[in-house]
């Protein structure tokens, strides 16, 4: 779990895979081909992206004949969101409730 | 074959049958699908649906194919507009000790509505399947 997780933060750390996510998201199912055409990477730097965006399971492929699609795949980014923000979210909204609470408190202080 | 529009696809460590079971039968569905449930014999040319806790049919369609525990294909959609008709392929493939799942969703109608729904359900639902079989326990899908 968490090497494979360790793989999607590499991933995504540098600015020209995300870039590729971005195209993905666009216009999903690309060819290697098409890809280079929206990028401004030589064919040999998109090659090796993709590669690592594969390996992390960001990218998934589909062969078409001699094709290969490309297919931007968010199950990991969902479970590192889960994992992570989900938590964080919940403590938010616990922290928003102690607020709350001790707001009323005071409140029902005040006319003493 | 039409370019698929949507594959998302997640690695577990659990078994073929294991997948194919937790999305065939009801009562591991529920447990990380949001507590819904996929109904069907799953024999090629049977109806399948999916239902809600209440049972009312959400999405409904044909097993097109279906070779436990490896290939299931369906035909997807909602009950109240048959017409924008898709088709779901999942893919169970084992790789040492884990089991790829793949979920291909295709063959959409031009300007489909249901894209953008299962755009933002298959990553919910795929996750959380795998964190049940990993874990026993499912993520809350709904969860905004």
């Amino acid at each position: 779990m968490l090497r494979e997780m360790d793989a999607v933060f590499k991933a995504l750390a540098d600015g020209s895979r995300r870039k590729l996510l971005d195209q993905l998201r666009q216009s999903n199912g690309q060819t290697l081909g098409e890809l280079c055409g929206h990028l401004d990477m030589t064919r040999q730097a998109v090659t090796k992206h993709l590669l690592l965006l594969e390996a992390a399971n960001l990218v998934a492929v589909v062969w078409r004949g001699r094709e290969k699609l490309h297919y931007l795949n968010s199950v990991p980014i969902h479970e590192i969101s889960e994992r992570w923000i989900g938590k964080y979210e919940r403590h938010r909204l616990r922290a928003l409730g102690d607020l709350k609470k001790g707001l009323e408190e005071n409140k029902s202080n005040k006319p003493k | 074959m039409q370019k698929p529009k949507l594959v998302y696809a997640t690695y577990i460590r659990s078994t073929p049958k294991e997948i194919w079971a937790a999305i065939t039968k009801p009562e591991f569905t529920r447990q990380y699908w949001g507590e819904m449930t996929n109904a069907s014999d799953w024999k090629r040319g049977s109806k399948w649906e999916h239902h809600n806790p209440e049972n009312e049919v959400w999405i409904t369609g044909k097993v097109l194919e279906s070779t436990p525990p490896k290939r299931l294909v369906l035909s997807w959609a909602d009950p109240d507009d048959l017409k924008d008709k898709s088709r779901v392929t999942f893919e169970i493939e084992s790789l040492e000790d884990m089991t790829c799942l793949t979920v291909t969703h295709g063959n959409f109608k031009a300007g489909s509505t249901m894209v953008k729904k299962v755009s933002w359900g298959w990553p919910r639902v795929l996750s959380s399947m795998k964190t049940f079989l990993e874990t026993g326990k499912g993520l809350n899908i709904f969860c905004k």
